[in-house]
């Protein structure tokens, strides 16, 4: 359902980019569209990108991996997990709305005041943008609890902490990251609200108020969220290259505390986001070298991941690709970062293209492959059949070069001294430049044209791309020694758990696909309409503080806490399925996985060989 | 983890009903991480105070010694602590399954209450004397703080109150006790956050 929802925003959002590419290459002396419009246009960009396409990815990624990952049955609190994707779809909602009725704001995905002020700007667009993250923030910190407790408390017996898969691993991170960053840009929205809607102070101009307060408060969010993003994507990258290495994964203590430093160190960073507030020099020098201390934990990953990749069996899958690209391309992306981190760089580019350039370098690689690779890699697992592989190939192989057209031109615009979010220019130099980007941006809407495609392919092919195993890339820990796509009960018999890649050993050691011993019952909750309800009031609330409906806001107010009241009254509903039918189940599935197994034995070619793996 | 070993002793869940602790296990530490995540909420607002209580912040407008009472700051500091006595006490009933759980649940709702009004009666004050968050930026911050721990007072008397519903309706019930021990939580930290509110707002602004 997240990932769903991701993929809904992000073709919105490619395409707000690629018109914004265009706009730039025509637009020396003007280009086609209008200033505010060029503003709403970058602004709706940045918010759906981070809030609505990388969140949701990421939580969905973990809501599916995780419980497999350490043989649960489901994370902690299901009802709460409903409520917390009706809370992110109420937010997407309302940014889907303020495209019809009214107008977004234009005040970039920041939204600091006091441009985003009621005197600045008067119109309903800030409110958009408050209430979007305000109702999807608080759903993001519900999230971070439950995969937090879900971590802590559901692991499979002997599934200990330095035996947890490195995705879990930065699950939990991105989990306790959602858990503290969260709140400051939930009471930042707020306040900003109140001086919007009561006339108070806190982010004026006047009578007392501090802007830079809003600054902040934001990045205090905005910092930790952007390695809250990355850090699942690097645990993505860590499974794909172990599993397509066919090793074990290199310097697995490493990466855990590099991925723990990487979460603590987040939070004493956030000042260089704008180094030119007019803090003091000590002030900035302190944030810079905390910046460039973030460089040592990710370069110890990237040595790790080479490590893991050296004299293994690599099959250049479509995940390894992504995988091999964000290499690459993230190392780029971090020089730079290295650069902006010196506060006399970042005062030169300050607000130019070259900052552009260097975030999209670590999103785009970063999370984007990350997520693209992990959607490639547990697709099968989640429907029972792979993606297609030569439109992957495409889509993979469009995006990195998509990325590289669009992206390094702007690297040097930056230093040419072109400022962001700006919809015209007067320098003829910036235009050959601009003319690259937007061929690059048309790359990359065919590399998303090519994964649009290659899912339709692969639901038109599915029967041949069917994945019977449960294990179609060989993989190395617990999700794939189950059926795909799992059982409602994911795991017939929770698994006992005794190495850090479990399921690897199972397999050399024989003890794979073995019936257990004794099935018992499992319990299981029952869908409700809840999520629905939350949902469905979650947009009326905020479409009604937004057009300042009052009445509408209030009402909505009291059914979302008389329904939290009602629910308290109900008991907890679950439902039984007896040991009998687990037990069916479990057979079926390792009678097929035996007979897979027995075909190629027999026919003497390796037929269920995973998928990428040369023939022998 | 042995699982004969009751792990909420305070719960009295009986000793032969481990799938119902390890249960709860999940429910109160999920609980603690959302205090945990609460607690920066309020964190941030106290931050964005200090950062406003000063004389820019205050504009020219009226200053801690203009509009607070230390007196009724110290009668809502005494309610407060004397509900979280109160509700220990429900705490141990609870475990003990005394009759007398429901009066103190009564009388720690009654007390909360109690607090609401002074600390509303504080309010009303303040807007009579035009001490209104419109007037600067460190009496926006007061007004979101104060009024940001009296909205949770408020949320927890409301749970209170229906607890003490369900007390009545469905007994000590395994799911009603474990309410009631989060609800202790709540309530507790509360108690925490007032004490930092008193100290920061009431006593550093009168200092």
């Amino acid at each position: 359902m997240y990932i769903a929802l991701a993929f809904v925003m992000m073709a919105r959002a490619i395409a707000e980019a690629a018109v914004m590419r265009l706009q730039q290459a025509l637009a020396l002396d003007g280009g086609f569209l209008s200033e505010a419009h060029y503003a709403e246009l970058f602004s709706t960009h940045g918010t759906i990108m981070i809030f609505f396409v990388a969140m949701p990815f990421v939580t969905g990624l973990i809501n599916i991996v995780v419980p497999l990952q350490i043989g649960a049955r489901d994370v902690s609190f299901p009802l709460l997990n409903s409520i917390s994707l009706a809370l992110t779809a109420v937010g997407a909602a309302l940014m889907m709305v303020s495209l019809v009725i009214g107008d977004f704001s234009t005040g970039g995905w920041t939204g600091y005041p006091p441009y985003t002020g009621i005197v600045f700007s008067p119109g309903e667009g800030p409110d958009y943008w408050i209430w979007a993250i305000t109702l999807s923030s608080v759903g993001t910190t519900l999230t971070g609890i439950n995969f937090a407790v879900t971590i802590y408390k559901e692991r499979a017996p002997g599934m200990s902490f330095m035996r947890m898969p490195m995705f879990t691993w930065t699950a939990l991170c991105s989990a306790i990251l959602m858990i503290f960053a969260l709140p400051p840009i939930t009471a930042a929205c707020v306040m900003l609200a109140l001086d919007r809607y009561l006339d108070f102070h806190f982010f004026t101009s006047d009578l007392g108020g501090n802007m830079m307060n809003f600054a902040n408060l934001f990045w205090l969010f905005g910092h930790p969220e952007v390695y809250l993003l990355i850090l699942p994507a690097f645990g993505v990258f860590s499974e794909v290259i172990a599993t397509f290495s066919g090793k074990r994964l290199y310097g697995y203590a490493s990466l855990v505390a590099a991925t723990m430093c990487i979460a603590v160190l987040s939070f004493t960073v956030w000042v260089h986001h704008f180094f030119t507030m007019g803090g003091s020099p000590y002030l900035n020098a302190v944030f810079g070298a905390a910046t460039m201390t973030i460089a040592i934990p990710t370069g110890v990953k990237i040595y790790d991941w080479m490590a893991t990749m050296y004299r293994g069996r690599i099959r250049l899958t479509v995940p390894m690709v992504y995988a091999l690209g964000f290499m690459m391309l993230f190392v780029i992306g971090g020089l730079t970062g290295i650069q902006l981190a010196n506060p006399t760089i970042s005062y030169q580019v300050h607000n130019t293209l070259f900052l552009v350039a260097h975030f999209h370098n670590m999103l785009v690689p970063g999370v984007l492959f990350g997520m693209l690779a992990g959607y490639t890699y547990w697709f099968p697992k989640v429907f029972g059949f792979r993606l297609e592989d030569r439109w992957g190939y495409v889509a993979a192989y469009g995006w990195i070069l998509g990325f590289m057209l669009v992206f390094f031109p702007l690297y040097v615009v930056g230093l040419l001294g072109m400022t962001r979010r700006t919809y015209d220019y007067t320098t003829a130099a910036f235009q050959p430049w601009m003319i690259v980007s937007a061929v690059g941006a048309g790359v990359v809407l065919f590399a998303f044209a090519a994964l649009v495609i290659q899912l339709v392919r692969s639901i038109q092919g599915r029967s041949a791309l069917a994945d019977t195993t449960g294990d179609p890339w060989d993989g190395r820990s617990l999700e794939w020694s189950i059926p795909s796509p799992p059982p409602a009960w994911n795991f017939a018999v929770l698994p006992e758990v005794k190495d850090r890649d479990d399921f690897t050993r199972q397999k050399e050691g024989g003890a794979a696909w073995n019936p257990a011993a004794q099935y018992d019952d499992v319990e299981l909750p029952r869908n409700r309409a809840v999520g629905v309800i939350v949902f469905l009031t979650g947009t009326l609330l905020g479409f009604a503080l937004v057009w300042h409906v009052w009445w509408m806001a209030a009402a909505m107010l009291a059914m979302i806490v008389a329904l939290v009241i009602w629910i308290g009254f109900q008991g907890i509903s679950t439902e039984t399925v007896s040991a009998a039918r687990v037990y069916s189940v479990d057979c079926d599935f390792l009678a097929r996985k035996r007979a897979a197994l027995g075909k190629s034995a027999a026919s003497g070619v390796n037929t269920v060989d995973p998928v990428g793996r040369a023939r022998a | 983890m042995t699982q004969d070993a009751p792990r909420h002793p305070g719960l009295n869940l009986g000793r032969h009903h481990p799938e119902a602790h390890a249960e709860n296990e999940k429910l109160m530490f999920g609980f603690w991480v959302f205090l945990m995540s609460d607690l920066i909420l309020f964190g941030i607002v106290f931050a964005t105070y200090a950062s406003l209580t000063n004389p820019m912040g205050q504009a020219g407008g009226p200053t801690p010694r203009d509009v607070f009472s230390l007196t009724s700051a110290a009668m809502q500091t005494a309610i407060l602590l004397l509900s979280s006595f109160t509700f220990g006490l429900a705490s141990l009933a609870l475990k003990y399954r005394q009759p007398s759980l429901r009066a103190w649940l009564a009388v720690t709702l009654l007390l909360g209450l109690a607090f609401l009004g002074l600390e509303l009666r504080d309010l009303v004050q303040m807007v009579a004397d035009g001490a209104v968050p419109q007037r600067s930026g460190w009496l926006s911050a007061f007004w979101v703080l104060v009024p940001l721990h009296g909205l949770h007072v408020a949320a927890g008397c409301l749970w209170l109150a229906v607890m003490l519903v369900q007390v009545t309706l469905f007994g000590l019930t395994t799911q009603v006790s474990t309410r009631l021990a989060r609800l202790s939580l709540f309530w507790h930290f509360l108690d925490v956050v007032w004490i930092g509110v008193f100290s920061v707002v009431y006593l550093g602004g009168l200092a």
